[in-house]
């Protein structure tokens, strides 16, 4: 088990405690700096406190109550998304929007306004949140939501856990005929390409994403499998079998990083490659649709004990193409990169939150191992890029860029800080936040 | 579909025993004193698949109480064949140390609440000829130590009380399930630095849920503290006062 409190990127960890939160009905401890922490699934260290306390909200992980005829559930805010699908899915109901995995908390899911593969259509979790309750460290409570406490609601929907500990939530669920999807995939050759096919599939296509292959180089830059998919009907799904449960894990931390130039090159050609890249009609069921990640618990351990970054960025539409190529070749010629590239478009359904991640354009994601300087130096290359085009890098998947390139991405930050309440804080935003304003 | 009770039933460890039983399909019936977070408990068991969650607000030190409890019980759940009992505080030893009157009180919310409990119940399903009786005890109540003397005797006196109530009720068709339970990370261990040895409460709870069904007379959860234990145990009385544990 990785140490408790520990962030995805397993990077070297933070010196904070974890207190318990063991029912919503509780006031906050008393203490000088808290953070929310929910599963941990962010990378970086906006989940992290270093020198301050955890409040573990993952312990409120009650359901409240949930309305089969009209989708509405009702939960405290440690439930994970999992046991929302758990609950939900036999009554035809699913989550309005997913991440790539179902392991996070559904307050984790409020504080990064995570997004999914229909982001073109649904926009992110923020917008399917009907109302919440902050509880801040003075003992008051807000219920919030768009027509009350706006303000505060619009504040919190990715506001990165440090307006308040999120005790209860009700969202939206969206209809869906039972955990099948019906698509199908196929490779482009180039970014032109993969703009190409998402432009002609958002109409028709609930869910799309693509995989990037990071070892193209000249004229194998940026090629990629497509892959798209909607909610099977029940007729469609009629002979489907649901995959085992069953599930893989990483035993140990292996100790050097077992992605090495040559793995990745091979894995990235084999998934390039392998007959089942290209599809049509292809019924898969909700995991390893979702989750592909997921059927390998504790996969982030295959980087070693030096951990990893992961970095993600959006970029706006115009000029897309062209800053995403010179992206990919940086990183192909750096070597640093590694298997999981993944690229998809934002649409414009507009993200309430004050610090949102998610604007119209594309967005790329992948890991890269901890190699030290090097890393960071190419990542920071990479963040001039995503500023020259006035793009942003994710706070969720963050443990490096500067404060003024958070500033410059998010620049609605002071406005966000006066939400912040005073006893929160967290590593992330004291790094993004207390050096001057470069 | 078992009607089970649940003394203690915000407790960490009870309340994942309790997602166990209503995932089964079970009636259950929560005793705790604090009156929110029983009811957002129940509502929580019952999306969960309970048949039935009543509520019950009571603070375990009222010994008198508990005949009327076990009535109340049984008469909302329309009888009563299980109980699982797990209230308990984790005492301040130097505090119960200092003052014999503290320690008393420990000895009423740690031991003697759970034989009064253990004797309403026992009778009742004694006469019925039916029932299943799981207590939680520690592994603290093995051998005595400096440490947490005043918690471990209580816990002791709730392990030697079940077993010979185990020996009375066995031929009678009741069972009586011995809990003791390693470390395990709940509130009420919230202060103390986890380690490999630790639990979570799912994996104890699932542990309780199948002994409770096998018939098990004396569960150590998990299973390693029996070896532990026995080691414990067997230290001689001349080194073990040397011993700083
Ligand atoms: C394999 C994988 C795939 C992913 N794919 C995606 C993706 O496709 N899209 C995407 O958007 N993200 C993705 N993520 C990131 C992940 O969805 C987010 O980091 C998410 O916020 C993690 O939730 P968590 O419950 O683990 O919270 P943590 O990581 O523990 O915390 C996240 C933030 O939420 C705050 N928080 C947690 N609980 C509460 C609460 N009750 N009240 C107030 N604040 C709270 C914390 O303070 C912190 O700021 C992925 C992560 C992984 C590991
Ligand atoms: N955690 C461990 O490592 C460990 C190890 C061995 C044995 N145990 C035993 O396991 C059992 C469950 O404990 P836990 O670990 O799950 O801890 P917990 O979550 O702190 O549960 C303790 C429970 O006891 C209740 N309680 C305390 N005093 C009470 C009173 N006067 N009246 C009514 N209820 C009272 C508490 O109720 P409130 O919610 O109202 O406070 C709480 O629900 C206890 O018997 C404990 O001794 C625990």
């Amino acid at each position: 088990m990785a140490a408790a409190g520990s962030s995805w990127g397993r990077l070297p960890g933070a010196a904070q405690r974890l207190l318990p939160i063991a029912s919503r009905h509780d006031r906050l401890p008393d203490e000088p700096a808290m953070l929310p922490f929910g599963n941990g699934r962010s990378y970086g260290d906006s989940c992290q406190n270093d020198g301050g306390v955890l409040l573990k909200a993952r312990m409120l992980d009650r359901y409240i109550s949930f309305d089969p005829a009209s989708g509405v559930i009702d939960l405290e805010a440690g439930v994970l998304l999992s046991e929302i699908i758990d609950l939900a899915l036999p009554s035809g109901w699913f989550l309005p929007v997913t991440p790539g995995t179902r392991f996070v908390t559904v307050g984790g899911a409020i504080a990064n306004d995570v997004h999914g593969k229909n982001h073109h259509r649904a926009g992110s979790f923020g917008n399917h949140v009907l109302d919440f309750e902050l509880l801040r460290s003075d003992g008051s409570v807000r219920r919030c939501s768009p027509t009350e406490n706006s303000d505060w609601f619009d504040a919190t929907i990715g506001g990165l856990g440090l307006t308040g500990l999120i005790r209860r939530a009700r969202v939206q669920l969206k209809r869906v005929a039972g955990p099948w999807l019906i698509g199908d995939s196929r490779r482009f050759a180039n970014l032109r390409e993969f703009f190409a096919i998402a432009t002609e599939s958002e109409a028709d296509w609930e869910y799309t994403v693509a995989w990037i292959d990071c070892s193209g180089t000249g004229r194998r830059l940026g090629r990629g499998i497509f892959i798209r998919g909607n909610h099977a009907s029940a007729q469609a799904a009629v002979d489907a079998r649901p995959p085992g449960n069953g599930s893989l894990r990483m035993p140990f931390t292996p100790p050097v990083s077992a992605i090495n130039g040559l793995s990745l090159t091979a894995f990235n050609k084999l998934y390039y490659h392998r007959p089942g890249a290209v599809a049509t009609d292809a019924l898969w069921h909700y995991r390893p649709f979702f989750y592909p990640l997921d059927s390998i618990h504790e996969w982030n351990r295959m980087y070693g004990p030096d951990g990893f970054y992961q970095y993600q960025c959006a970029v706006p539409e115009a000029g897309a193409e062209a800053v995403l190529e010179e992206m990919l070749r940086r990183i192909g010629e750096s070597g640093l990169g590694s298997f999981l590239l993944v690229l998809k478009t934002f649409g414009t359904v507009a993200s309430r939150g004050l610090l949102s991640f998610p604007r119209p354009g594309a967005t790329l994601a992948l890991d890269f191992p901890n190699r030290g300087a090097r890393t960071l130096a190419l990542l920071e290359a990479l963040d001039d890029l995503t500023r020259s085009v006035g793009g942003a890098v994710y706070p969720a998947k963050d443990a490096r860029m500067s404060a003024a390139a958070f500033q410059h991405y998010f620049p609605r930050w002071r406005d966000f800080s006066r939400f912040v309440d005073p006893k929160f804080t967290s590593s992330f935003w004291r790094r993004v936040t207390e050096t001057p304003n470069a | 579909m078992r009607r089970i009770l649940i003394m203690g039933a915000t407790s960490a460890i009870a309340e994942a025993s309790a997602r166990e039983f209503a995932a089964l399909g079970d009636a259950l019936f929560l005793v705790g004193r604090n009156a929110d977070r029983l009811g957002a408990i129940a509502d929580d068991l019952r999306l969960r698949g309970a048949a039935q969650v009543d509520t019950y607000v009571m603070d375990a030190r009222e010994l008198a109480g508990y005949p009327q409890l076990v009535d109340e019980a049984t008469r909302r759940l329309g009888g009563l064949d299980t109980a699982l009992i797990a209230h308990g505080t984790l005492t301040d030893q130097p505090a119960a140390a200092a003052s014999s009157e503290l320690m008393l009180e420990e000895f009423r919310i740690n031991a003697l609440s759970h034989m009064v409990l253990c004797t309403e119940l026992g009778n009742r399903f004694e006469a019925q000829g039916r029932g299943c009786i799981a207590v939680i005890s520690s592994v603290a109540g093995d051998r005595g130590r400096q440490s947490n003397y005043v918690y471990g005797s209580a816990k002791a006196a709730v392990t030697a009380f079940t077993s010979g109530l185990r020996q009375r009720l066995h031929p009678k068709g009741v069972h009586v399930l011995t809990i003791k339970p390693g470390f395990v990370d709940t509130p009420m261990t919230a202060s103390f630095k986890k380690g490999a040895l630790w639990a979570t409460p799912s994996a104890v709870a699932k542990s309780i849920v199948k002994a409770m069904q096998r018939g098990t007379p004396v569960l150590y959860t998990p299973w390693f503290w029996w070896g532990i234990m026995q080691i414990i145990k067997n230290v001689p009385e001349v080194i073990f006062r040397k011993l700083k544990l």
